[in-house]
């Protein structure tokens, strides 16, 4: 059997092998991608994001637990941690959080470092999780990176996005900027036993009164669920809200198709601009990159020259 | 795109202290590895488990309880079993001089004692893991 066909029958290994293959670009990496995609579709993706030290692994630790007591569903997990810009090198350590659930058989949890991609996830995680789905998971969950403003890219592979917020971690103006505040189907106050919580909870509720309105075509009123992490309390809310945004979802069969095929557009895109950018740098004769870059440097030529020369040069 | 090199740094046992363990995972971060971590009390089990699962090149175990012999033993057979021989396993800890050939005999490539220095331990890594 094939390394494919031994992932769709479930094998793990198989399935931690072309993880791996992608994420390296391995040979045959966009064989096994084409092999799997038919077989995706199924299952339910929940990104999971937030400020660093929010709660995000402990939370979902605790989705997990839940998730699995749900019809007895299989639960893969993409955590993803930075990469250092210095050495590329990377501590992946979401997992401490989540040992409970290592010789679980039904549970498949992958640490993804970002490889100098800055939208909170790495390049490949679409991809993974698509395997993932692929291989008979029925939910995907995402925890991304510890995010700042907008690193917002999880929203475009989640079904539903629950963004944590925890007291004490910014003022009221920080959450009505841009960016991960628009994101969130769920929002979700964590160590909501520490000072501040109710606080945060009420300001949270004031900002989405004031934007509702504008989530065009939407009917889905985002609420704020208060959870502990670290005692499970308030995550069979949580979990039940998702269930609701999920039976939101799929009574609004349009909307969904149309996130679909707004979110293909943007992946076929970035792999068409991947592919050229390949032929470029691989197929122009007209002098090297760093040679380029050493003329727009020295102020030679400028930047727009530089790239417009290897574009002309490509045989 | 080149292949990254994946490390598992675990602690097996019951000890508490993986400052150790913090400081290697540290080092070959900063040489361009990616460390999984998982932290304290990891049964051999969940160790071979995460390994699977993450598709590591190579496994360092810190060991300071003095039950290596059990540790290292158990997990370089559920390796074994899982058909992952492949992946290299070096320790670190206290751990007496008779042991260490006694572990190597398991199948664990090196062990490094109290005084190895995080430079000899990437020079390791680097001679001995994904080549």
């Amino acid at each position: 059997m094939s390394l494919a066909q031994n992932a769709l029958s479930g094998e793990l290994r198989a399935i931690a092998k072309i993880l791996t293959a992608i994420e390296d670009e391995r040979e045959g990496w966009i064989e096994l991608i084409k092999e799997l995609h038919p077989y995706s579709g199924r299952a339910y993706v929940l990104g999971i994001t937030g400020i660093p030290g929010a709660g995000k692994s402990t939370l979902t630790d605790k989705i997990i637990t839940h998730l699995r007591r749900e019809n007895d569903s299989k639960v893969a997990v993409i955590a993803v941690d930075p990469s250092s810009p210095f050495s590329g090198g990377a501590i992946l350590a979401d997992r401490i959080r989540m040992h409970e659930h290592f010789l679980d058989e039904k549970v498949f949890i992958r640490s993804m470092a970002t490889r100098g991609c800055l939208g909170g996830l790495s390049k490949k995680t679409v991809d993974v999780a698509g395997v993932l789905d692929a291989s008979g998971f029925d939910w995907v969950v995402i925890e991304t990176v510890g995010v700042g403003q907008d690193e917002i890219d999880v929203v475009k592979v989640a079904d539903t996005t629950v963004v944590i917020f925890a007291p004490g971690t910014g003022d009221e103006m920080q959450a009505m900027k841009a960016g991960i505040m628009e994101i969130g189907d769920i929002f979700v106050v964590n160590k909501a036993d520490n000072d501040g919580a109710e606080k945060l909870e009420r300001e949270l509720n004031a900002i989405l009164d004031l934007s509702a309105s504008r989530r065009k075509g939407s009917n889905w009123d985002v609420p704020v669920v208060k959870t502990i992490g670290t005692t499970g309390e308030g995550v069979d809310k949580l979990i039940s809200t998702v269930m609701e945004h999920r039976k939101y979802l799929e009574s609004m069969h349009n909307i969904r198709l149309e996130k679909n095929i707004s979110r293909n557009k943007e992946e076929i895109i970035n792999i068409i601009k991947d592919k050229l950018l390949r032929e470029v740098m691989s197929r122009s004769t007209n002098g090297t990159l760093t040679d380029l870059a050493r003329r727009v440097a020295l102020r030679e030529i400028d930047p727009y020259t530089a790239a417009e020369s290897m574009i002309k040069g490509v045989s | 795109m080149a292949k990254k090199m994946r490390i598992l740094i675990a602690k097996p046992g019951l000890d508490g202290h993986d400052r150790g363990a913090k400081i290697v995972a540290r080092a070959l971060r900063d040489a361009g590895y990616e460390v999984i971590y998982t932290g304290l009390h990891q049964t051999p089990d969940q160790i071979v488990s995460t390994a699977l699962q993450e598709d590591v090149d190579g496994i360092g175990l810190s060991i300071l309880s003095g039950s290596h012999d059990y540790q290292f033993k158990r997990i370089m057979e559920l390796l074994r079993e899982k058909k992952m021989d492949d992946v290299v396993v070096f320790g670190g800890g206290i751990i007496p001089d008779d042991d260490i050939s006694k572990l190597k005999s398991y199948g664990v490539k090196e062990v490094f004692t109290p005084g190895a220095s995080t430079e000899d331990i990437i020079k390791f890594v680097q001679e001995n893991i994904g080549k």
